[in-house]
Order: C-alpha cells, then structure tokens, then sequence
C-alpha cells in the first residue's frame, strides 16, 4: 500500500532532509547524572529530532548535532539542571531553508 | 569607554519583528544594527504557514509586485476529524485572488530575507552569524547593549529591541518571562513535500497562483493542538502543532503525528506520491494575551514572539504580521523616547500604548479567553468525533427506518462522545462570549 510508506521513511532518512552546520561546542548538554532519577524523561519523546537516548543504567545518552534549536526539551525537562541550553555559536546549527 | 553610546538602538533577531523594527528606526534617520545568529534572516525560522500581509501596507507600497509569495491563499478549510469522518467548513472567495489580496503562503528564507533587506536599503546594519549572548548593563544597572559572541565583542544602544522569537533569553535576563513555561508553549512540526505545480492545482482545485490553507481539528490523539496542510507554489507542507506538556506526557513521538495526519483518508489523497523535501519543528507561544511580558522595562523593548504575540485562537494562527505590526510600534517608540532623551521605561511607555490602539493588543485582549477553549478538553477530544457523527445521522439513509431529525442526531452524537446537551449549550454560549 502506497499509504504505509508514509511511515516507511525512516528517522534517518527524515533528518537527511535537514541542513545542520555542525559547530564544535555543544551548544546542549545534558547531565545524565541528574537524569538517572527522572520519573518522566519526557525529552525522550517530545525531542522531535530524537536526540535523548535512554542507556541501560537509566541515565541519558545526547548528541546536539541535528537539533532545531526549539527548546521543547529544556521546557518540559523534569529535573532543575539537567539540560544546560544555548544557541550554537553564530552562523552554526540548523539552517532551515522551507520554514 | 564608559558612556560611549555606539548605536541609537540594537535590535536582536532578524525575523519579521525584528525587521520591522529596524525599518522604523532607520527610516526615522536613527542608527540602528540587527543582530541575527543564523547566517541570514529566515534560516533559524519555521512557520505554517500563512502571512496576512496587509500590516506591510505600512512598509512598501503595492508590496505583492515584490513579496516572495508562493500561492496566493483563496480558499480557506477548517476540518474536524476523528480517524475515519471528516466535516469540513470550506470558504472560497476570488475575493481574495487579487490586491490586496488576503493571506499567502511563503517560505521564511525568502521571506524573511526580503524584510530584512527593506531595513538594510534604509540604512540598517545587518549583522548575521552573531549571537547576542546577553544584555550590558551600566553602572545604574540600566540595559544599555548586547554582549556578544564576536571577537570584536559587545554592541552598545541607548535601547535594546528584543526581538529573538520565542524563548526569548534576553527577556528571560531581564526578568521579564518565566525561565520554562511549557504550558504556554506548543510545538510545532513540519514537513515541506515536493509536488508538482499542476498536481496541487488539480488536487486543490486551484488555477494559477492560487493557494488553499487547510486547518485540522481532531487529529492529535487527544494531545491539545491540531494540524494544518498549506499549498505552495510546487510544494505542500503539512504538519501538527502540539501542546507541550500533553505531549510530553503522552509520550507520542511528533513525527507520528505527522504520519497519521498524512494517512487520514481525507488528506492522504492530497498528498499521494509526495516526497519529503524538509522536516522542521519550532516552538510557538500561545498563552495569548494574559501570557504576555511586560513589555517595556530601562532601555530594553520587547516584540514579537519574544513577547508572546502570536494569535492562536483556534481558528486563527497569526504571528508574522503580529510580529511586523508590534515591531513597526517598537521602532517608532525608540524614535520617540529617543527624541524626548527618556529611554526608561517611563519613556518607552507609548510602545504599548501604540499597541493597545491597534491590532496588535486589541485583537489578543478580544481572544485572550481563547487558547483555553480552543485548547479544552471537550474541544479537542469530543467536539471532532461528535460534530462528525452528527453529520454522519443526518446524512445516512437508513430506509425503511425513518430519517432521525436534527435534535435525534445531535442527541445520538452527544451522547455516544459523553457530551452533555447543557455541556454544548454552555460551550456555544462560552464560545459567543470568547469569540463575539
Ligand atoms: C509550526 C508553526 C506554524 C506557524 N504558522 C503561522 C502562520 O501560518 N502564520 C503566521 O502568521 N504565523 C505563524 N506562526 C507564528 C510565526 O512563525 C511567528 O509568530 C513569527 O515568526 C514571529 O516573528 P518574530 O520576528 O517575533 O520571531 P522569529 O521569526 O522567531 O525571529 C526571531 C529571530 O531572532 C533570531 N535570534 C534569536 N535569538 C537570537 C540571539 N540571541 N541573537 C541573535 N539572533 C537571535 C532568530 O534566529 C530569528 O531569526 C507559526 C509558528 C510555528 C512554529
Ligand atoms: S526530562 Fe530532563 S531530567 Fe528527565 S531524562 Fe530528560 S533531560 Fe533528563
Ligand atoms: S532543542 Fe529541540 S531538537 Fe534540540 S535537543 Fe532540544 S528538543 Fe531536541
């Protein structure tokens, strides 16, 4: 069925649409420490770039190098000082060009 | 050099309201700089989306012979859906196929970078790849400039203009906004799909430059939010907007969203053979009026979704020409406390008083009891499925059984989605109130 491929597309696939230019600081990071006693880790799902990793020891895997600089997981983060958030540094990130 | 004064203001972020700004200002003959982090105006920027463009009357006369439209938005859907049913209320008017036209969609790299050039031709510096990472102060404590992540350092102004969209950092330095309010805040999710020209026309039923601007209820799960699907000239987006703690605690994925949307029978079809060009999300405020910032403190004026202005009130999502609108009143505030040598708050006062006379603030203190209606939850998850079903009683036949009559059909759809006649009752009344 031609309607399923719609969910055919894999994340991969979805993120290669994206320009991302990747700079050297992390502009997010994330303290798995705190991380380890969230009841909710919320960032998991709602991060639509699919960048928080749950690891087997209960903490959180991150890499900042395809976000969208949307917030969504410093707002619904559930431990004070898990996630430390900024923009990248000028002229770096995501560049949307059909926004 | 304590004192030295650089620019008459620095205005931050090179959207629509900080653009807006800086045209105002440097019209007006002050000095003015834009600070953009992304490597031009409109790369950091995600929208549905449509601009309602007639706010740029006050910008470039006959602007549509130069705005970077894609399609010109003549016919305009608000569709409630459950997984199966749809009811649509489809309003076309060739009205809105010429000057001045009414809504269109764009895309904000262009966009965004064509008014951003009207400030640049009228004499604005444009700084981009420039992150303002926080505000100087002086010695008083005043705002008096922007530091930022430039070698050559910090940008001083007798006034800040911050317009730097939502989340807003530096009106989270000023104290202005709460550090993290998710429930103000809903996301936003895009995907831009290539289709050809003349199969939009078709499958829209539009001819030329005409566009067609699809707003969706009922097609998120439950999670407070809805969907929209926009033409443009060769490509189609379509995407969901999501309340920020539902969505959290719904622990569904966005792009899932997305992808039961683009598999609704009533949109699917639209979209068959479509391919993903670009997957977007951004962040939207919409705790609507009673959310805003104050928006005037020492040297420092807040615009735009920095100030939480866009319009969500469910049938309308407006924020670029709000934006543009509260942008153009904040340059001409500067220009004004500037010319009476008062940059306080006291002195930057007109800027809401601006506001207040015209649409900006007029329009969310009308509405400002909408976002929490529209985003209630009988609105959300019962109201879809039971105007659906209703319609579904009416227009069944069910011979030899007799037809069931409105009241039977509202009672039956009421009563299978657990809605109550006084519930409806007292919601339309609630809804006049919210919306007359
Ligand atoms: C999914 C979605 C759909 C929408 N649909 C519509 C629609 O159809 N119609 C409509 O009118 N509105 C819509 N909106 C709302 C609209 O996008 C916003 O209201 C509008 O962009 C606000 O303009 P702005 O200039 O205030 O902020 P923005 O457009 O966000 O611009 C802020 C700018 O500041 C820059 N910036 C931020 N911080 C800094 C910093 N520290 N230093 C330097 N630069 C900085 C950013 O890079 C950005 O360019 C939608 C929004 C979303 C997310
Ligand atoms: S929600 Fe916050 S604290 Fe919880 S897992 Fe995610 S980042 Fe860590
Ligand atoms: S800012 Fe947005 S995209 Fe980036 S990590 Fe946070 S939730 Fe994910």
């Amino acid at each position: 069925m031609t309607v399923r491929a719609w969910r055919g597309i894999s994340f991969a696939e979805r993120m290669a649409t994206v320009d991302f230019r990747v700079g050297a600081r992390a502009h997010i990071t994330v303290d798995a420490e705190i991380c380890r006693s969230c009841t909710t880790t919320a960032c998991v799902t709602a991060c639509p770039a699919d960048l928080f990793a749950p690891t087997a020891d209960g903490g959180i895997l991150f890499n900042y190098e395809e976000c969208f600089e949307c917030g969504t997981c410093y707002m619904v983060c559930n431990r004070e000082g898990a996630i430390t958030w900024t923009y990248p540094d000028g002229g770096q990130g995501v560049v949307f060009h059909h926004g | 050099m304590s004192g030295a004064t650089e620019f008459d203001a620095v205005v931050v972020g090179a959207g629509p309201a900080g653009s807006a700004a800086a045209i105002a200002l440097a019209r007006a003959g002050r000095s003015v700089v834009l600070v953009e982090r992304g490597p031009f105006p409109g790369s950091k920027n995600v929208y549905g989306g449509v601009v309602y463009g007639r706010i740029l009357d006050q910008i470039v006369p006959a602007w549509w012979e130069e705005v970077p439209v894609e399609r010109w938005i003549v016919r305009r859907s608000t569709m409630m859906m459950t997984g199966t049913q749809s009811l649509s209320v489809d309003y076309r008017s060739q009205a809105w196929a010429d000057r001045p036209y009414n809504g269109m969609t764009t895309v904000r790299s262009r966009f965004d970078r064509w008014l951003a050039g009207k400030a640049t031709d009228a004499g604005a510096r444009l700084v981009t790849s420039t992150v303002a990472t926080g505000l100087v102060r002086d010695a008083s404590g005043r705002i008096c400039g922007v530091h930022t992540d430039r070698g050559d350092g910090d940008l001083r102004a007798r006034v800040v203009v911050a317009c730097d969209g939502v989340n807003s950092f530096l009106a989270k330095e000023a104290g202005l906004l709460p550090p993290a309010e998710a429930s103000h805040h809903t996301l936003g999710v895009k995907e831009v799909l290539d289709l050809p020209r003349s199969v939009i026309d078709e499958r829209f039923g539009l001819t030329g430059d005409e566009g067609t601007d699809i707003e969706i209820l009922g097609c998120t799960r439950g999670i407070p939010g809805g969907g929209f699907l926009y033409t443009n000239a060769d490509t189609v987006s379509v995407g969901v907007v999501l309340s920020l703690p539902h969505l959290a605690a719904a622990g569904v994925r966005p792009e899932e969203l997305i992808a039961d949307l683009k598999e609704h029978p009533s949109i699917a079809p639209y979209l068959r053979g479509a391919t993903l060009r670009e997957y977007a999300a951004h962040l939207i405020p919409e705790g609507g009026y009673d959310a805003m910032p104050t928006l005037a403190t020492d040297g420092m004026l807040v615009a735009g979704d920095a100030a939480a202005m866009t319009l969500a009130a469910g049938i309308w999502l407006e924020g670029v020409n709000f934006a543009i609108g509260s942008g153009l009143a904040a340059g001409r505030a500067v220009d004004r406390a500037i010319g009476a040598g008062d940059c306080s708050a006291a002195g930057l006062a007109s800027y809401r008083a601006d506001l207040e006379a015209q649409f900006v603030l007029a329009d969310h203190k009308r509405f400002r009891r909408a976002p929490s209606l529209i985003l209630s939850e009988r609105v959300q998850q019962r109201y879809p499925g039971f105007l659906c079903d209703m319609a579904e009683e009416l227009f069944t036949v069910t011979n030899p059984t007799p037809k069931p009559g409105g009241l039977r059909a509202t009672r039956i759809a009421a009563a299978r989605h657990g809605v109550t006649l006084r519930a409806l009752a007292a919601d339309t009344l609630r809804a006049l109130r919210v919306f007359g």
